[in-house]
Order: structure tokens, then C-alpha cells, then sequence
């Protein structure tokens, strides 16, 4: 064991154990940590923001590119009428950006949205009937579970009958669904502590594990 | 009956000292559980394995340090397989700007180990803002869009950069992300200039990601410490993963018990409340 020399190593380690206090009760250690990680991580944010964006992507090439680098002064301008919003006597200027931001967003984003979203999910359910016994019994439970689950969402009709069968069908099909999710929440919060206690066992406590 | 109906109120501090147990004491000793490979994992790996040095693999590290301790070990082992393969490797952060700090060293790190030369086998991009804007610019004009690498230097002055034109010179896009940063290169890298995508996603998305990976948008999957840790005993080089999975491992039976004996607990209160 070979104990961390770094004074970095040592705050990081102060600030993940002040965080897990909290799994006994909220105390002044953990608001501590809690705020330093939301300041931090904004300040990183806004720096790296302000020297990637608004320095390079904007001010250098417009002093530096002659005339196409005027170009910039548009969207420099409608990103300005954004802010107005803080100002309600020029509030509605933020309209005008907002509305050019949602145009072209919804512009680019939809037909490639239904393309991904609606056609090509579709397109991975309209399934061949496989020779083989596995294949067969997969792309049947992929089939019967997306239409089972779309069912369970159709309102329109009483669940009764046949069609309320089907959509009891679809809630298992949605549980298992859950579940797995659920699974793999448990899994992932797991992973970040395993991620402190290695931090902590390796960086600070110097111990070779791999 | 008493202690059957403690076990549904256990305090919830004694849960947490008996998983913090489990998950420390692994580290300890080992029982050496084996890490099976599922069949989205070794999807990437047998794309990654298959490519040569002429091909360029772009790896995103959308995400931030929250979610460190899983996509980290992903961007290892991605990024390592890539060097030994000798594929040149280009990362950039393009949804998540805190990335930059978590992935720039790694990467440095792992280039010094593989002898690699920065602007030759791999360069780092950095973010720029636009999101979805520069996935789509990227397929127009990788060098337009992109125009420096994050120190500044052009990317026409890069060996590794010169020659890319846009997604027809990148063989795949990896992108790791804590948040739904894959659907949107889904969207419009896959749907529009059919660009190969492998998504590295935590463990809490992982389930939603299966459909975009059974209808083929993603060539493959590699969800949370599981996925990379997977990935790590493909190419043979355990590492965070590979270590972490036996501690959750362990941490899963412990929770898995809890389950079992709060539900004892359960049924044996409600059939006492009964009688």
C-alpha cells in the first residue's frame, strides 16, 4: 500500500466520502460537497463554454476573416435577442431567435425522427417466418409483444374481451420491460460506487488491483 | 414470526453498510467469476477487429463525471483495441463539453503507451457547439465543420485529418454517452448517410437502446461496467471493468437476498394481519 502524495487525490477523496454521508443523514459535509460539485461544474461549463464558443468559434474569426467573417454577426445577434428574456419591456425580441431555433430544429430533426423512430422500428417488426425453430419462436415473441403493447396503449376501445386479453398480454410484455430496466438501474448506480471504492482502494491507497 | 416481520422494516443504513461490504470486499478476494461475452458486445469488437490501418474510428465521449466510473472503461478499451489494431482514432466531445477533461487524458495516456504520434494515429477535437448541427455538418464536410482540433491546429494540417472528407471516410462512430446521445446520431448520421454507429451507454439506458440495436441502427452495444468490462476480456486486457464486475457481482446476490427475505417479510406479515 502506497498512500497518494497528490493534494488532489486527497480533496477528491474528503469530497466522495462527505458526499456518501448523506447514506446516513444530510448534514453540512454533504451540502459541502453538493454545492462545490454543481459550482464547479458550471464554472468548468461556462469557461469552456466562453473559450470554445464565443472566443474561437466567433470573436477570432471575426476579427481575423475579413468579410466572411461578418457572416457570424447574424447569429451573434439573434443569440443576443435570446437573452432579452431577462428584460421583459424587450421580451418579445427572444420570439423572433426562438422562432427561427424551433423552425429549423423541428426543419431538420422530423422527417429523420420518423425515419428512425416510427419507420425503421416498424420496418425491424415486419419479421420472415425462419426456418429454424429458434428463429421462428423470436421474431413470433418480438411480433406479439410490439403488437400487444401498442394495443395496451390503444384507448379508443374498452379493454374487454379478446382486445383486453391482448392488452394484459402487453403489460407483461411492458413488466418484463421494467424490470429489465430496473435491473440494469441497480446495476448502474452499483457501478459508480465501485467506481469511488476503486478510486479510493487504487489512486489514494496505492493498491495494485489489475 | 417477529423476525420474519423485522425483515421488511431492516434500517435502510444496515442495507447500505452490507453492500458497501460486498462491493469492498471483492477487491480483496477474489473468486475470479467469469464475465460471459454477449453477442451486441462482441458485435463491436468484431467490426473494431476487422478494420485496418487505413481506417479511422471517431469516438464521441459524450458524458460527464457523473458517469465516469462506466464509460470510462468503455473509452479504454475501445480506444486501446483501436491502437493495437493501428486504426487511427479521433475523439471529440460533441454533446457534452465536461467530457473534455475526463476523455483528453485518457487518451493521451493511452497513446503514449501504444507509442502513437498526436495528428498522425489520433487527434482530439474537443467540443464545439451544435450538437445534432455538427453530426450533420460532418457528413457534408468533416474539415468545414470541425475547421481545428481542440488546440487549435487546422485539421488540413493533420496527416490524420487531412484526407477526411466526411462519414465515407469514417469507418464507425462510437459514441459513449450518459444521456440519449446515441439516438441523435442515429437520426442523422445512420438515417441519413448510413454511417455505422456502436453505442456505449450506462447501464441505466442499456434496455432502452435494444430496439435501435435489434432493427440494425446500432452495430452494437456495450451497456454499462458489464459492456465494458466484456470488452475488456475480448481484448484481453482487464482493467476497470473487468475488476468492478465481480464487485457487482457480489453486490447483485446481496440484493438479490434483500429482495428475497423483504418479501418473506412481506407475505409473513400479511398473513398474521389475516389471521
Amino acid at each position: 500500500m502506497h498512500w497518494s502524495t497528490d493534494i488532489w487525490v486527497w480533496i477528491a477523496v474528503f469530497f466522495t466520502l462527505s458526499v456518501y454521508t448523506f447514506l446516513w443523514k444530510d448534514n453540512p459535509l454533504y451540502k459541502f460537497a453538493e454545492s462545490v460539485t454543481v459550482g464547479i461544474g458550471m464554472g468548468f461549463g461556462v469557461v469552456q463554454w466562453w473559450n470554445l464558443s464565443v472566443v474561437d468559434r466567433f470573436w477570432v474569426p471575426l476579427t481575423t476573416r475579413g468579410t466572411i467573417g461578418l457572416v457570424l454577426i447574424i447569429p451573434a445577434i439573434m443569440g443576443l435577442m435570446m437573452v432579452t428574456r431577462i428584460v421583459p419591456r424587450f421580451a418579445w425580441m427572444s420570439r423572433y431567435a426562438l422562432a427561427f431555433s424551433i423552425g429549423a430544429g423541428s426543419g431538420f430533426m422530423l422527417p429523420r425522427a420518423i425515419q428512425a423512430s416510427i419507420l425503421q422500428q416498424l420496418y425491424a417488426t415486419m419479421l420472415p417466418i425462419n426456418i429454424s425453430w429458434t428463429g421462428l419462436m423470436v421474431n413470433l415473441f418480438i411480433v406479439v409483444g410490439t403488437l400487444a403493447g401498442l394495443i395496451y396503449f390503444f384507448f379508443s376501445k374498452e379493454h374487454k374481451g379478446v382486445f383486453g386479453g391482448i392488452a394484459n398480454i402487453g403489460i407483461w410484455f411492458l413488466m418484463v420491460g421494467f424490470g429489465a430496466t430496473f435491473g440494469y438501474t441497480v446495476m448502474a448506480r452499483l457501478s459508480l460506487l465501485i467506481g469511488r471504492v476503486l478510486f479510493i482502494l487504487r489512486d489514494f491507497l496505492g493498491m495494485h488491483l489489475f | 414470526m417477529d423476525f420474519l416481520a423485522k425483515l421488511e422494516k431492516v434500517d435502510r443504513r444496515i442495507i447500505y453498510l452490507i453492500i458497501t461490504v460486498a462491493v469492498v470486499l471483492p477487491f480483496f478476494f477474489r473468486m475470479g467469476l467469469p464475465i460471459t461475452i454477449s453477442p451486441e458486445v462482441k458485435s463491436v469488437y468484431d467490426y473494431i477487429d476487422g478494420l485496418t490501418p487505413s481506417d479511422c474510428v471517431f469516438i464521441s465521449g459524450d458524458y460527464d463525471p457523473q458517469v465516469d466510473a462506466e464509460l470510462s472503461p468503455m473509452f479504454d478499451a475501445i480506444v486501446r483495441h483501436c491502437f493495437e489494431k493501428n486504426v487511427k482514432v479521433i475523439v471529440a466531445n460533441v454533446f457534452n463539453l465536461q467530457g473534455i477533461g475526463l476523455v483528453e487524458p485518457r487518451l493521451k495516456k493511452l497513446a503514449e503507451e501504444y507509442h502513437k504520434v498526436y495528428g498522425v494515429d489520433y487527434a482530439f477535437l474537443g467540443w464545439k457547439i451544435g450538437g445534432s448541427l455538427l453530426i450533420m455538418g460532418m457528413g457534408e464536410s468533416f474539415k468545414k465543420t470541425w475547421e481545428t482540433d481542440y488546440y487549435g491546429t487546422r485539421l488540413g494540417d493533420m496527416p490524420i485529418t487531412r484526407n477526411i472528407r466526411n462519414y465515407d471516410d469514417i469507418s464507425l462512430v462510437a459514441d459513449l454517452t450518459g444521456g440519449g446521445a446515441y439516438n441523435a446520431w442515429i437520426v442523422y448520421a445512420y438515417v441519413q448517410y448510413h454511417q455505422k454507429i456502436a453505442a456505449g451507454i450506462t447501464a441505466v439506458m442499456a434496455a432502452d437502446a435494444y430496439p435501435q440495436l435489434q432493427a440494425g441502427q446500432l452495430i452494437g452495444l456495450l451497456g454499462g461496467l458489464r459492456g465494458a468490462a466484456e470488452y475488456e476480456q475480448l481484448i484481453k486486457h482487464p482493467a476497470l471493468g473487468s475488476v468492478g464486475m465481480e464487485a457487482q457481482s457480489w453486490a447483485h446476490i446481496a440484493i438479490i437476498l434483500f429482495i428475497i427475505l423483504g418479501n418473506i417479510g412481506y407475505y409473513a406479515v400479511k398473513r398474521k394481519n389475516k389471521k
